[in-house]
């Protein structure tokens, strides 16, 4: 029982940290090419 | 107007000189796709960067300067087939935001509260037990009114003007079920539904959102028929003085000068020059029309060879394109009419549920006379007869209908235009630009000596008449120095080769005094002082997959129409290349529409295909309507799909794809119906716990969103066994993207 009482909290921050998270990374547009991130990985920035 | 005219009017101004072009580019599919797009647009000079959005196949440009670069042109260059996308957005779609914020939120809450739920359902002691309802409480409340608000709105805005929809059970259903959670809570009870209510917003909201995001295509996708007019035109006044006005205030009587590449801004009479004007897109002709003085121009035609003065007949909104809008707009009465799928279901169902859910508490009520007990059991009914997979069940199957349309380059609109597009039983073409190009080909090549072909490709290569073109492109390139080139506007070109005098041109004024009698359509002849050399024969092309697309509807029993604005013999020959008995030529856009209306009354939903501004308001008359995405902007704008390809085989493929929809959407009803129906008499008995409850959603929504993912795994079947016809250059296999 006593340890639920730092458990859940502590549950409730992970979990809002997540919601945090995803609202961050939503808002910056990280979402807005998912095809495209996963190709540009292959380019060679070098090369130009 | 010319193209950097229509790209700068297609821009967003970011301020200090910069400006923002949206370009669709739909045959990027890979790495190599985006550094070349990126890098072929960075050199184009004035441009400052560019971004390729793979997943929207869309291209942002930020360039700076007077003239905008022909960004179209780089990238056919590198290989890539590219359009305006139309007018940047100003800001983020605010709705979208707000309903994925609200699914976050209500996702946090659900899996919280669930988690908290499922020790309580293992059998939790009762102190632990009541801390955990008291957190959920507390997780729950704030999710209820930031996501709930949602359907409160809609419930709310639909009760004022006195209907009832959807969102109303739902709203009445969470609210209570939160409400006497609470309750019970408070009276230390067994039973609490928070997870269920939050749970049920969760699902909802999904649903939801991509039932915005079908939506929010239509918007983005339809850009204005301003594009097409003219912005303004330069008036030529008695005294001499010349200023540009306005298109709004061009007034009956004004004289118009059109430069060469011009668009005529309202309709008018030509006063001085003559030239040949580019008439496809307004009424469908696919021979430029040559005008003279006292000729009538229509607003919105082409001017292709020499420079005109016009007289201004009409005012710009009495003018051609003015009563097209107009036409369109009394097409569309129509359309509105057709009432959604799910809005048909849902107007249905919400009666039903209200009902149950009312009656098990009367009944309850009578038997036991326990309220507490009866609103429980009450809710309970509302809970799980509650549309969750009914709302799931169309939105997605049409978003993984749009995006496997997408991957086939065919835009959908909305989600609406899928549903109708499934009806059709007729299949209405127009000619010019839809079954056709829209231009000519030169057909007998082979019949001309090469010398004699040089002579006249370098002849036509001074021209931009499109048959000229049509000449200039499959003629060798060694050409003959031309000396003294001159252009005789509706006649042809001319020029000296040492001392030969050549002419290209119509055959009654290249040729001495002698009409030529040819056999096929008529078309230029080559003369060399006055004396026949060659004759050529002009064909429109037909677009590439017309023939196949014609069998293949044929085939699937749908009777094709062929519509045209152009000459009968032009049509006549179309029609007897692709096999097509019905068809009818020389009809203007309102002939159109009635011919439509024709088929209407006769019950039969039409499919229309059409391109120029003369489809315009069939476009918006027929039951369902696709237009590829070189038409006329209002084309685009009325019409439902949008293929980006140029083939002709997106029309039969975005039927099956229809079709396979309605069937899933069907489907899907039919399980989350038969679910319901399961449900309700274990609900009504007042045997649901809030872990049946919990169960018994998700599970529905699980199987009607899983049954909605097969319409993309039949998609991926298909693709390994036909080819697809792509525009992209051949890329490595070890960077072909896998679909998905």
């Amino acid at each position: 029982m006593s340890s639920l009482v730092f458990l859940i909290p502590l549950a409730l921050l992970l979990g809002g940290c997540a919601l945090w998270a995803f609202l961050w990374s939503l808002r910056s547009g990280q979402y807005d090419d998912m095809e495209g991130a996963a190709h540009r990985i292959l380019m060679d920035d070098d090369e130009d | 107007m010319s193209l950097g005219d229509e790209i700068r009017l297609a821009s967003r101004d970011l301020g200090s000189g910069r400006l923002q072009t949206e370009l669709s580019v739909p045959g990027a599919r890979c790495a190599g796709c985006i550094s070349k797009i990126e890098t072929g647009l960075t050199a184009v000079p004035g441009v400052e960067s560019a971004r390729m959005n793979l997943t929207a196949r869309r291209a942002s440009v930020i360039w700076r300067g007077e003239t905008a670069p022909d960004l179209i042109a780089a990238l056919d260059r590198v290989g890539f087939q590219a359009h305006l996308a139309g007018v940047v957005e100003d800001t983020r779609d605010p709705e979208l935001g707000r309903l994925v914020r609200a699914l976050a939120v209500a996702g946090f809450g659900a899996m919280n509260i669930m988690l908290l739920s499922v020790s309580v359902w293992s059998g939790a002691d009762d102190q632990t037990r009541q801390i955990f309802h008291w957190i959920s409480a507390a997780i729950a409340f704030p999710c209820l009114i930031y996501a709930g608000r949602i359907f409160y709105e809609s419930a709310w805005a639909a009760l004022r003007r006195g209907r009832t929809n959807m969102d109303v059970p739902i709203s009445i259903g969470v609210t209570l079920a939160f409400a006497l959670s609470l309750y019970d809570t408070v009276l230390n009870e067994r039973h609490a539904y928070f997870d269920a209510a939050i749970s049920l917003l969760f699902f909802l909201l999904i649903g939801r959102t991509l039932d915005h995001l079908m939506r929010n295509r239509a918007r983005t996708a339809i850009s204005g028929l301003a594009r097409l007019v003219p912005r303004g035109a330069t008036v030529l006044h008695d005294d001499g003085r010349r200023e540009h006005l306005p298109v709004e205030q061009i007034a009956v009587g004004m004289r118009l000068l059109i430069a060469t590449g011009d668009r005529v801004p309202v309709d008018a009479v030509v006063e001085e020059g003559r030239s040949e004007l580019d008439c496809a897109i307004a009424t469908g002709e696919s021979a430029p029309r040559a005008v003279e003085p006292g000729s009538p121009v229509q607003a919105g035609t082409l001017n292709l060879m020499a420079p005109l003065t016009l007289r201004a007949t009409a005012r710009a909104d009495a003018s051609f394109l003015a009563e097209i809008l107009r036409l369109m707009q009394a097409a569309e009465g129509g359309r509105a009419a057709y009432r959604r799928v799910a809005d048909r279901a849902a107007s249905l169902y919400a009666p039903v549920v209200h009902v149950a859910a009312l009656l098990t508490f009367l009944g309850w009520m009578l038997a036991s006379g326990d309220w507490h007990r009866a609103i429980t059991v009450a809710i309970a009914v509302l809970i799980i007869t509650c549309p969750c997979a009914l709302g799931l069940a169309v939105p997605m199957v049409q978003v993984t209908a749009a995006r496997r349309l997408f991957d086939a380059g065919i835009m959908v609109k909305d989600g609406a235009g899928l549903e109708r597009l499934a009806q059709i039983d007729t299949v209405v073409f127009d000619k010019t630009g839809t079954l056709t190009l829209g231009q000519p080909r030169l057909m007998n090549a082979g019949d001309i000596s090469s010398p004699v072909l040089a002579v006249a490709g370098a002849l036509a290569g001074r021209s931009r008449h499109p048959a000229s073109r049509a000449i200039a492109a499959v003629a060798p390139p060694s050409s003959p120095p031309l000396q003294d080139v001159k252009e005789h506007p509706g006649l042809g070109i001319e020029a000296r080769i040492g001392e030969d005098s050549y002419r290209l041109g119509r055959s009654e004024w290249a040729v001495n005094g002698t009409a030529v009698r040819r056999e096929g359509p008529a078309g230029p002849v080559l003369s060399r002082n006055g004396q026949l050399l060659a004759s050529f024969s002009l064909q429109d092309t037909l677009r590439p997959g017309a023939l196949q697309t014609i069998q293949a509807l044929q085939e699937a029993g749908l009777p094709i129409i062929l519509l045209s604005g152009d000459e009968p013999e032009a049509v006549e020959a179309v029609a007897r290349r692709l096999g097509l008995t019905e068809f009818a030529a020389r009809l203007l856009p309102g002939d159109k529409v009635a011919r439509l209306e024709v088929l209407a009354a006769e019950g039969r939903r039409v499919l229309m295909v059409g391109d120029g501004l003369n489809d315009a308001p069939a476009l918006s008359a027929a039951h369902a309507s696709m237009t590829p995405a070189d038409a006329a902007d209002v084309g685009r704008a009325a019409a439902d799909f949008v293929f980006l390809h140029p083939s002709l085989e997106a029309v039969p493929n975005a039927v099956s794809v229809a079709r396979e929809a309605r069937r899933l959407v069907h489907q899907n009803f039919a399980l989350s119906i038969g679910y319901n129906v399961l449900a309700l008499p274990i609900a009504v008995l007042g045997l649901v716990t809030p872990l049946i409850a919990a169960l018994a959603m998700s599970t529905s929504s699980i199987i009607v969103v899983a049954n909605a993912l097969r319409l993309r795994s039949a998609d991926r079947m298909r693709a390994s066994s036909t080819p697809v016809q792509r525009i992209s250059p051949p890329v490595p296999s070890s960077m072909v993207e896998v679909p998905g």
